[in-house]
C-alpha cells in the first residue's frame, strides 16, 4: 500500500496506458505543463508527438480526437474544466456520440475526454459545472466519475482500453485528497459500483464528491443509531443498476446524493430506476439531495449554499429514515 | 483500361467509371465521365424517388456539383480518407461507394451501409476511408483533421480531405481546424464547395470577404478553382495533396460552383422562389458534365457513341440498385437497440 494524491493517480494510471500502448496521445491545453498536475511528466517521458499542448479551440481538439479514434490513434484529451464541454457539445454529442451508432456499428471510438469537473472554491458559473446528467442522457459515451484516487486510476486505465468514447470526470474538490493504492494497483472495470460503507437501514447512493460526504454524514447518523449504506456507483454509463438494487432490497430506502442540479440530475435517473423495479421493496419515498437549481455563484456563503455538503446529506437521510 | 475498346469500336462502358488509373489522358477523362455520369444517374434517381413517396426522409442533391467530388477523389488513393456533408451522396460515390448499399440505406433497408440507421446524411464506409457525410454543417471538419492528426502520428503518407460548403466557411470549427492543421502540419485538404447558396440564402449576404482567402490567415496554401470544370478540380487537389504528402501541410481550395435542384427535395412547399430563372439558366449551360462531354468531344469526336453507352451503364448501375433497395428487409425493429457501443455495453 502507498498513499498518493488524486492527481498523481491520474498521472499514473496515464503512464501506465501509454506505456502500454503507443496509440495513445494526450492532447489538450497546457497538457506539458498540466494545471493539476494530471498530465504532469508525460512530455519528458513520452514526447512531444504524443504529447501535445493544442489551441484552446475545445470543439476541433475534441472533434479531432473523434477523427484521430476512428484511425488507429486512442486519444485521451484534457478539458481541464468540464464547463468547458459546453464549448465543445457538437463534438461531444453530435459526432463522439453518434457516429458509431448512425454507421450501423462500423467504427470503434476508443477516447477518453478527460476533465476536472465541479465547484473548487468561488470558481463561480462557469468552471464550476457537472455535466454528467446531460452526458448520461446523451447515449453513445460511457461517463466514469471516481472519489478515490485508486478508483480514478483504475477506471483511468480502463476508460485507455475501452473501446468507446469515455468521459472521465475528475471531482476537482477531490483532486487535492490522498488514499491508499495496493501493489500492484487494483482492477475496477468499467460499470461496477462499490459499498463505502455496510449498513442496514438505509442506501445512499453517492457521486464524486459526495461520496465522503456522504460517509461523513453516515458516522453523524451511526451516532443517533441509523446504520447507513453507502454505494459509490464510481462509472454512470454504464450504471451498476444490480448493486443499488440489491442494497435497497435490504434496507428498503433510499437517498442519492447527487452534486448536480435536482431537475433531471442522476438523482432523478437512479430513483426512477429503483421505483421502478423496488417499488415493493421501499418502506419510504425516496429522498434526493442535489444542487439548487441555479447556476453556481461565486461568493463562498452563496456557493455552500447551493452544492452539497454533508449536513444537507444527513438531512436527507433523516427524512428517509423518519 | 483504356481507349482501345472505343477505337476499335466494340465500346465496353463497363470498363470505365470504377477507377481513375486509365494508362491514358483520353481514357482518365471517360473515367471522369463515368463517374460523374453515376453521380447524376444516383440523384436524378432519388428526385423520382422522393416525389414518388418513396423514401422515408429528405435528400439534398449534389446535381451540379459532381465535378468537384469526382476531381478531388480521382487524385486520392483507398488508404486516404474524407468527410462529407448532409449534400454527400457524390463524394461518397466518387471514393467509390457501392451504390446499391448506398441506395439501400437511403430507403432505411437492413442492407445499406448503416443497416437504416444513418440514412442519407449518414452514410459512412470506414474501410475505404469515407469517414461519414455528416449532418452538422462543418462537423466533419474537425474529424477530417484528426483522421490527419492519425496519419501524422503514425508517419503514414496518407492525406484527408474534409468537403464543406459554403455554408461550414462560416462555422468557427474551419477556423479552428485550419489553425491546428496548420501548427501541426498536417496532411488534411479543406475543400469548400461554393454553390452560391447557404440552404436559401445567397451565400454571399451573409459572408464577409472571399472564403479562399480564409486560409491565408493561417498560412495555408489557397487556391481559387472553377468547380464546375473537372480537370481544374483535379488540379488543384493534384496541388494540394501531393504538399501534404510531401509534409508540406494543409490546404484549402474553393471550388465555385452551383448547386442547381433545391436545397432539399421537397423545399418549395415552404421555399417560393429565391433564385432568378436567369442565374440557373446560367448555370446548366455550365453544367460540369456538358462542360466535361464538350471537353471530351473537341478532342476525341468519334467518342460521342462511348460517352452514351457510358451514360447508359450508369443508369443501369443505378437502376440496378433501386431494385436491390427495393427487393431488401427492412431492419428488425429491436434492431435499433444495437450497435450502440463497440462492446455491447447498456
Amino acid at each position: 500500500m502507498t498513499t498518493t494524491y488524486m492527481a498523481r493517480a491520474i498521472a499514473d494510471a496515464l503512464n501506465e496506458a501509454m506505456a502500454e500502448d503507443p496509440s495513445v496521445m494526450v492532447i489538450g491545453e497546457d497538457v506539458e505543463l498540466s494545471t493539476i498536475g494530471a498530465t504532469k511528466g508525460l512530455v519528458e517521458r513520452f514526447g512531444q508527438n504524443r504529447v501535445r499542448n493544442s489551441p484552446i479551440s475545445e470543439a476541433t481538439v475534441v472533434g479531432a480526437c473523434v477523427g484521430a479514434a476512428a484511425c488507429g490513434v486512442r486519444p485521451v484529451m484534457d478539458l481541464m474544466f468540464s464547463s468547458f464541454f459546453y464549448v465543445a457539445l457538437d463534438q461531444v454529442a453530435n459526432q463522439a456520440a453518434r457516429l458509431r451508432y448512425m454507421s450501423g456499428g462500423q467504427v470503434e471510438l476508443p477516447l477518453v475526454l478527460f476533465t476536472g469537473t465541479g465547484p473548487s472554491g468561488s470558481a463561480a458559473a462557469q468552471h464550476s459545472e457537472n455535466p454528467h446528467p446531460l452526458l448520461m442522457s446523451l447515449s453513445g459515451v460511457k461517463v466514469v466519475f471516481p472519489s478515490t484516487p485508486a478508483d480514478a486510476r483504475a477506471l483511468l486505465v480502463e476508460s485507455v482500453r475501452d473501446p468507446n468514447p469515455v468521459v472521465f470526470l475528475l471531482d476537482l474538490m477531490l483532486a487535492g485528497s490522498k488514499g491508499e493504492i495496493s501493489d500492484p494497483p487494483h482492477r475496477v472495470p468499467l460499470g461496477k459500483g462499490v459499498i463505502r460503507r455496510v449498513g442496514t437501514d438505509v442506501t445512499v447512493v453517492a457521486i464524486g464528491s459526495a461520496v465522503p460526504q456522504s460517509l461523513e454524514a453516515a458516522e453523524v447518523l451511526a451516532n443517533e443509531g441509523v446504520a447507513v449504506e453507502v454505494i459509490d456507483p464510481r462509472t454512470l454509463v454504464p450504471l451498476d443498476d444490480e448493486l443499488i438494487e440489491s442494497s435497497v432490497r435490504r434496507t428498503g430506502r433510499l437517498v442519492v446524493a447527487d452534486p448536480a442540479r435536482a431537475t433531471c440530475g442522476a438523482a432523478a435517473e437512479i430513483i426512477t430506476r429503483v421505483v421502478d423495479r423496488c417499488w415493493m421493496d421501499l418502506r419510504s419515498a425516496p429522498v434526493r439531495v442535489a444542487w439548487e437549481d441555479v447556476p453556481i455563484p461565486y461568493a463562498p456563503a452563496l456557493e455552500s449554499h447551493v452544492t452539497l455538503t454533508a449536513d444537507k446529506i444527513a438531512a436527507a437521510i433523516r427524512a428517509a429514515v423518519a | 483500361m483504356g481507349t482501345e475498346g472505343h477505337r476499335a469500336g466494340t465500346v465496353c462502358a463497363e470498363a470505365f467509371g470504377d477507377s481513375y488509373e486509365a494508362s491514358d489522358e483520353h481514357g482518365l477523362d471517360l473515367q471522369l465521365f463515368a463517374r460523374m455520369c453515376r453521380i447524376r444517374a444516383f440523384e436524378e434517381s432519388l428526385k423520382r424517388l422522393f416525389a414518388k413517396g418513396q423514401l422515408p426522409g429528405f435528400v439534398h442533391l449534389y446535381i451540379g456539383e459532381e465535378a468537384i467530388a469526382v476531381g478531388a477523389n480521382s487524385v486520392l488513393r483507398q488508404d486516404d480518407k474524407i468527410t462529407s456533408t448532409h449534400r454527400g451522396h457524390g463524394h461518397l460515390i466518387a471514393k467509390g461507394a457501392d451504390v446499391r448499399l448506398m441506395m439501400a440505406e437511403i430507403m432505411g433497408r437492413v442492407t445499406g451501409y448503416c443497416k437504416g440507421k444513418g440514412g442519407s446524411m449518414h452514410i459512412a464506409e470506414y474501410a475505404i476511408g469515407i469517414l461519414g457525410a455528416n449532418g452538422i454543417v462543418g462537423g466533419g471538419i474537425p474529424i477530417a483533421t484528426g483522421s490527419a492528426l492519425a496519419d501524422s502520428y503514425f508517419g503514414r503518407d496518407s492525406v484527408t480531405v474534409a468537403f464543406f460548403g459554403d455554408g461550414a466557411s462560416n462555422q468557427g470549427v474551419l477556423h479552428e481546424a485550419m489553425n491546428l492543421a496548420s501548427v501541426w502540419r498536417l496532411p488534411v485538404v479543406f475543400l469548400c464547395e461554393n454553390n452560391g447558396y447557404t440552404e436559401w440564402m445567397r451565400t454571399e449576404d451573409i459572408t464577409a470577404g472571399q472564403i479562399a482567402d480564409r486560409g491565408r490567415a493561417f498560412g495555408l496554401e489557397c487556391a481559387t478553382v472553377d468547380g464546375n470544370d473537372v480537370h481544374a478540380v483535379r488540379q488543384a487537389a493534384t496541388a494540394a495533396t501531393e504538399l501534404a504528402r510531401a509534409g508540406g501541410g494543409p490546404s484549402l481550395i474553393e471550388a465555385v460552383t452551383y448547386r442547381i435542384p433545391a436545397h432539399n427535395e421537397g423545399e418549395e412547399v415552404f421555399s417560393g422562389k429565391y433564385r432568378p430563372d436567369e442565374e440557373i439558366a446560367h448555370w446548366r449551360e455550365r453544367d460540369p458534365i456538358l462542360l466535361h462531354r464538350q471537353r471530351i468531344l473537341a478532342h476525341e469526336a468519334p467518342a460521342a457513341p462511348v460517352l452514351e453507352a457510358i451514360e447508359e451503364h450508369q443508369r443501369a448501375l443505378v437502376e440496378e440498385a433501386v431494385a436491390f433497395a427495393l427487393a431488401s428487409e427492412h431492419p428488425e425493429p429491436a434492431s435499433a437497440l444495437e450497435d450502440l457501443y463497440a462492446d455491447g455495453a447498456a
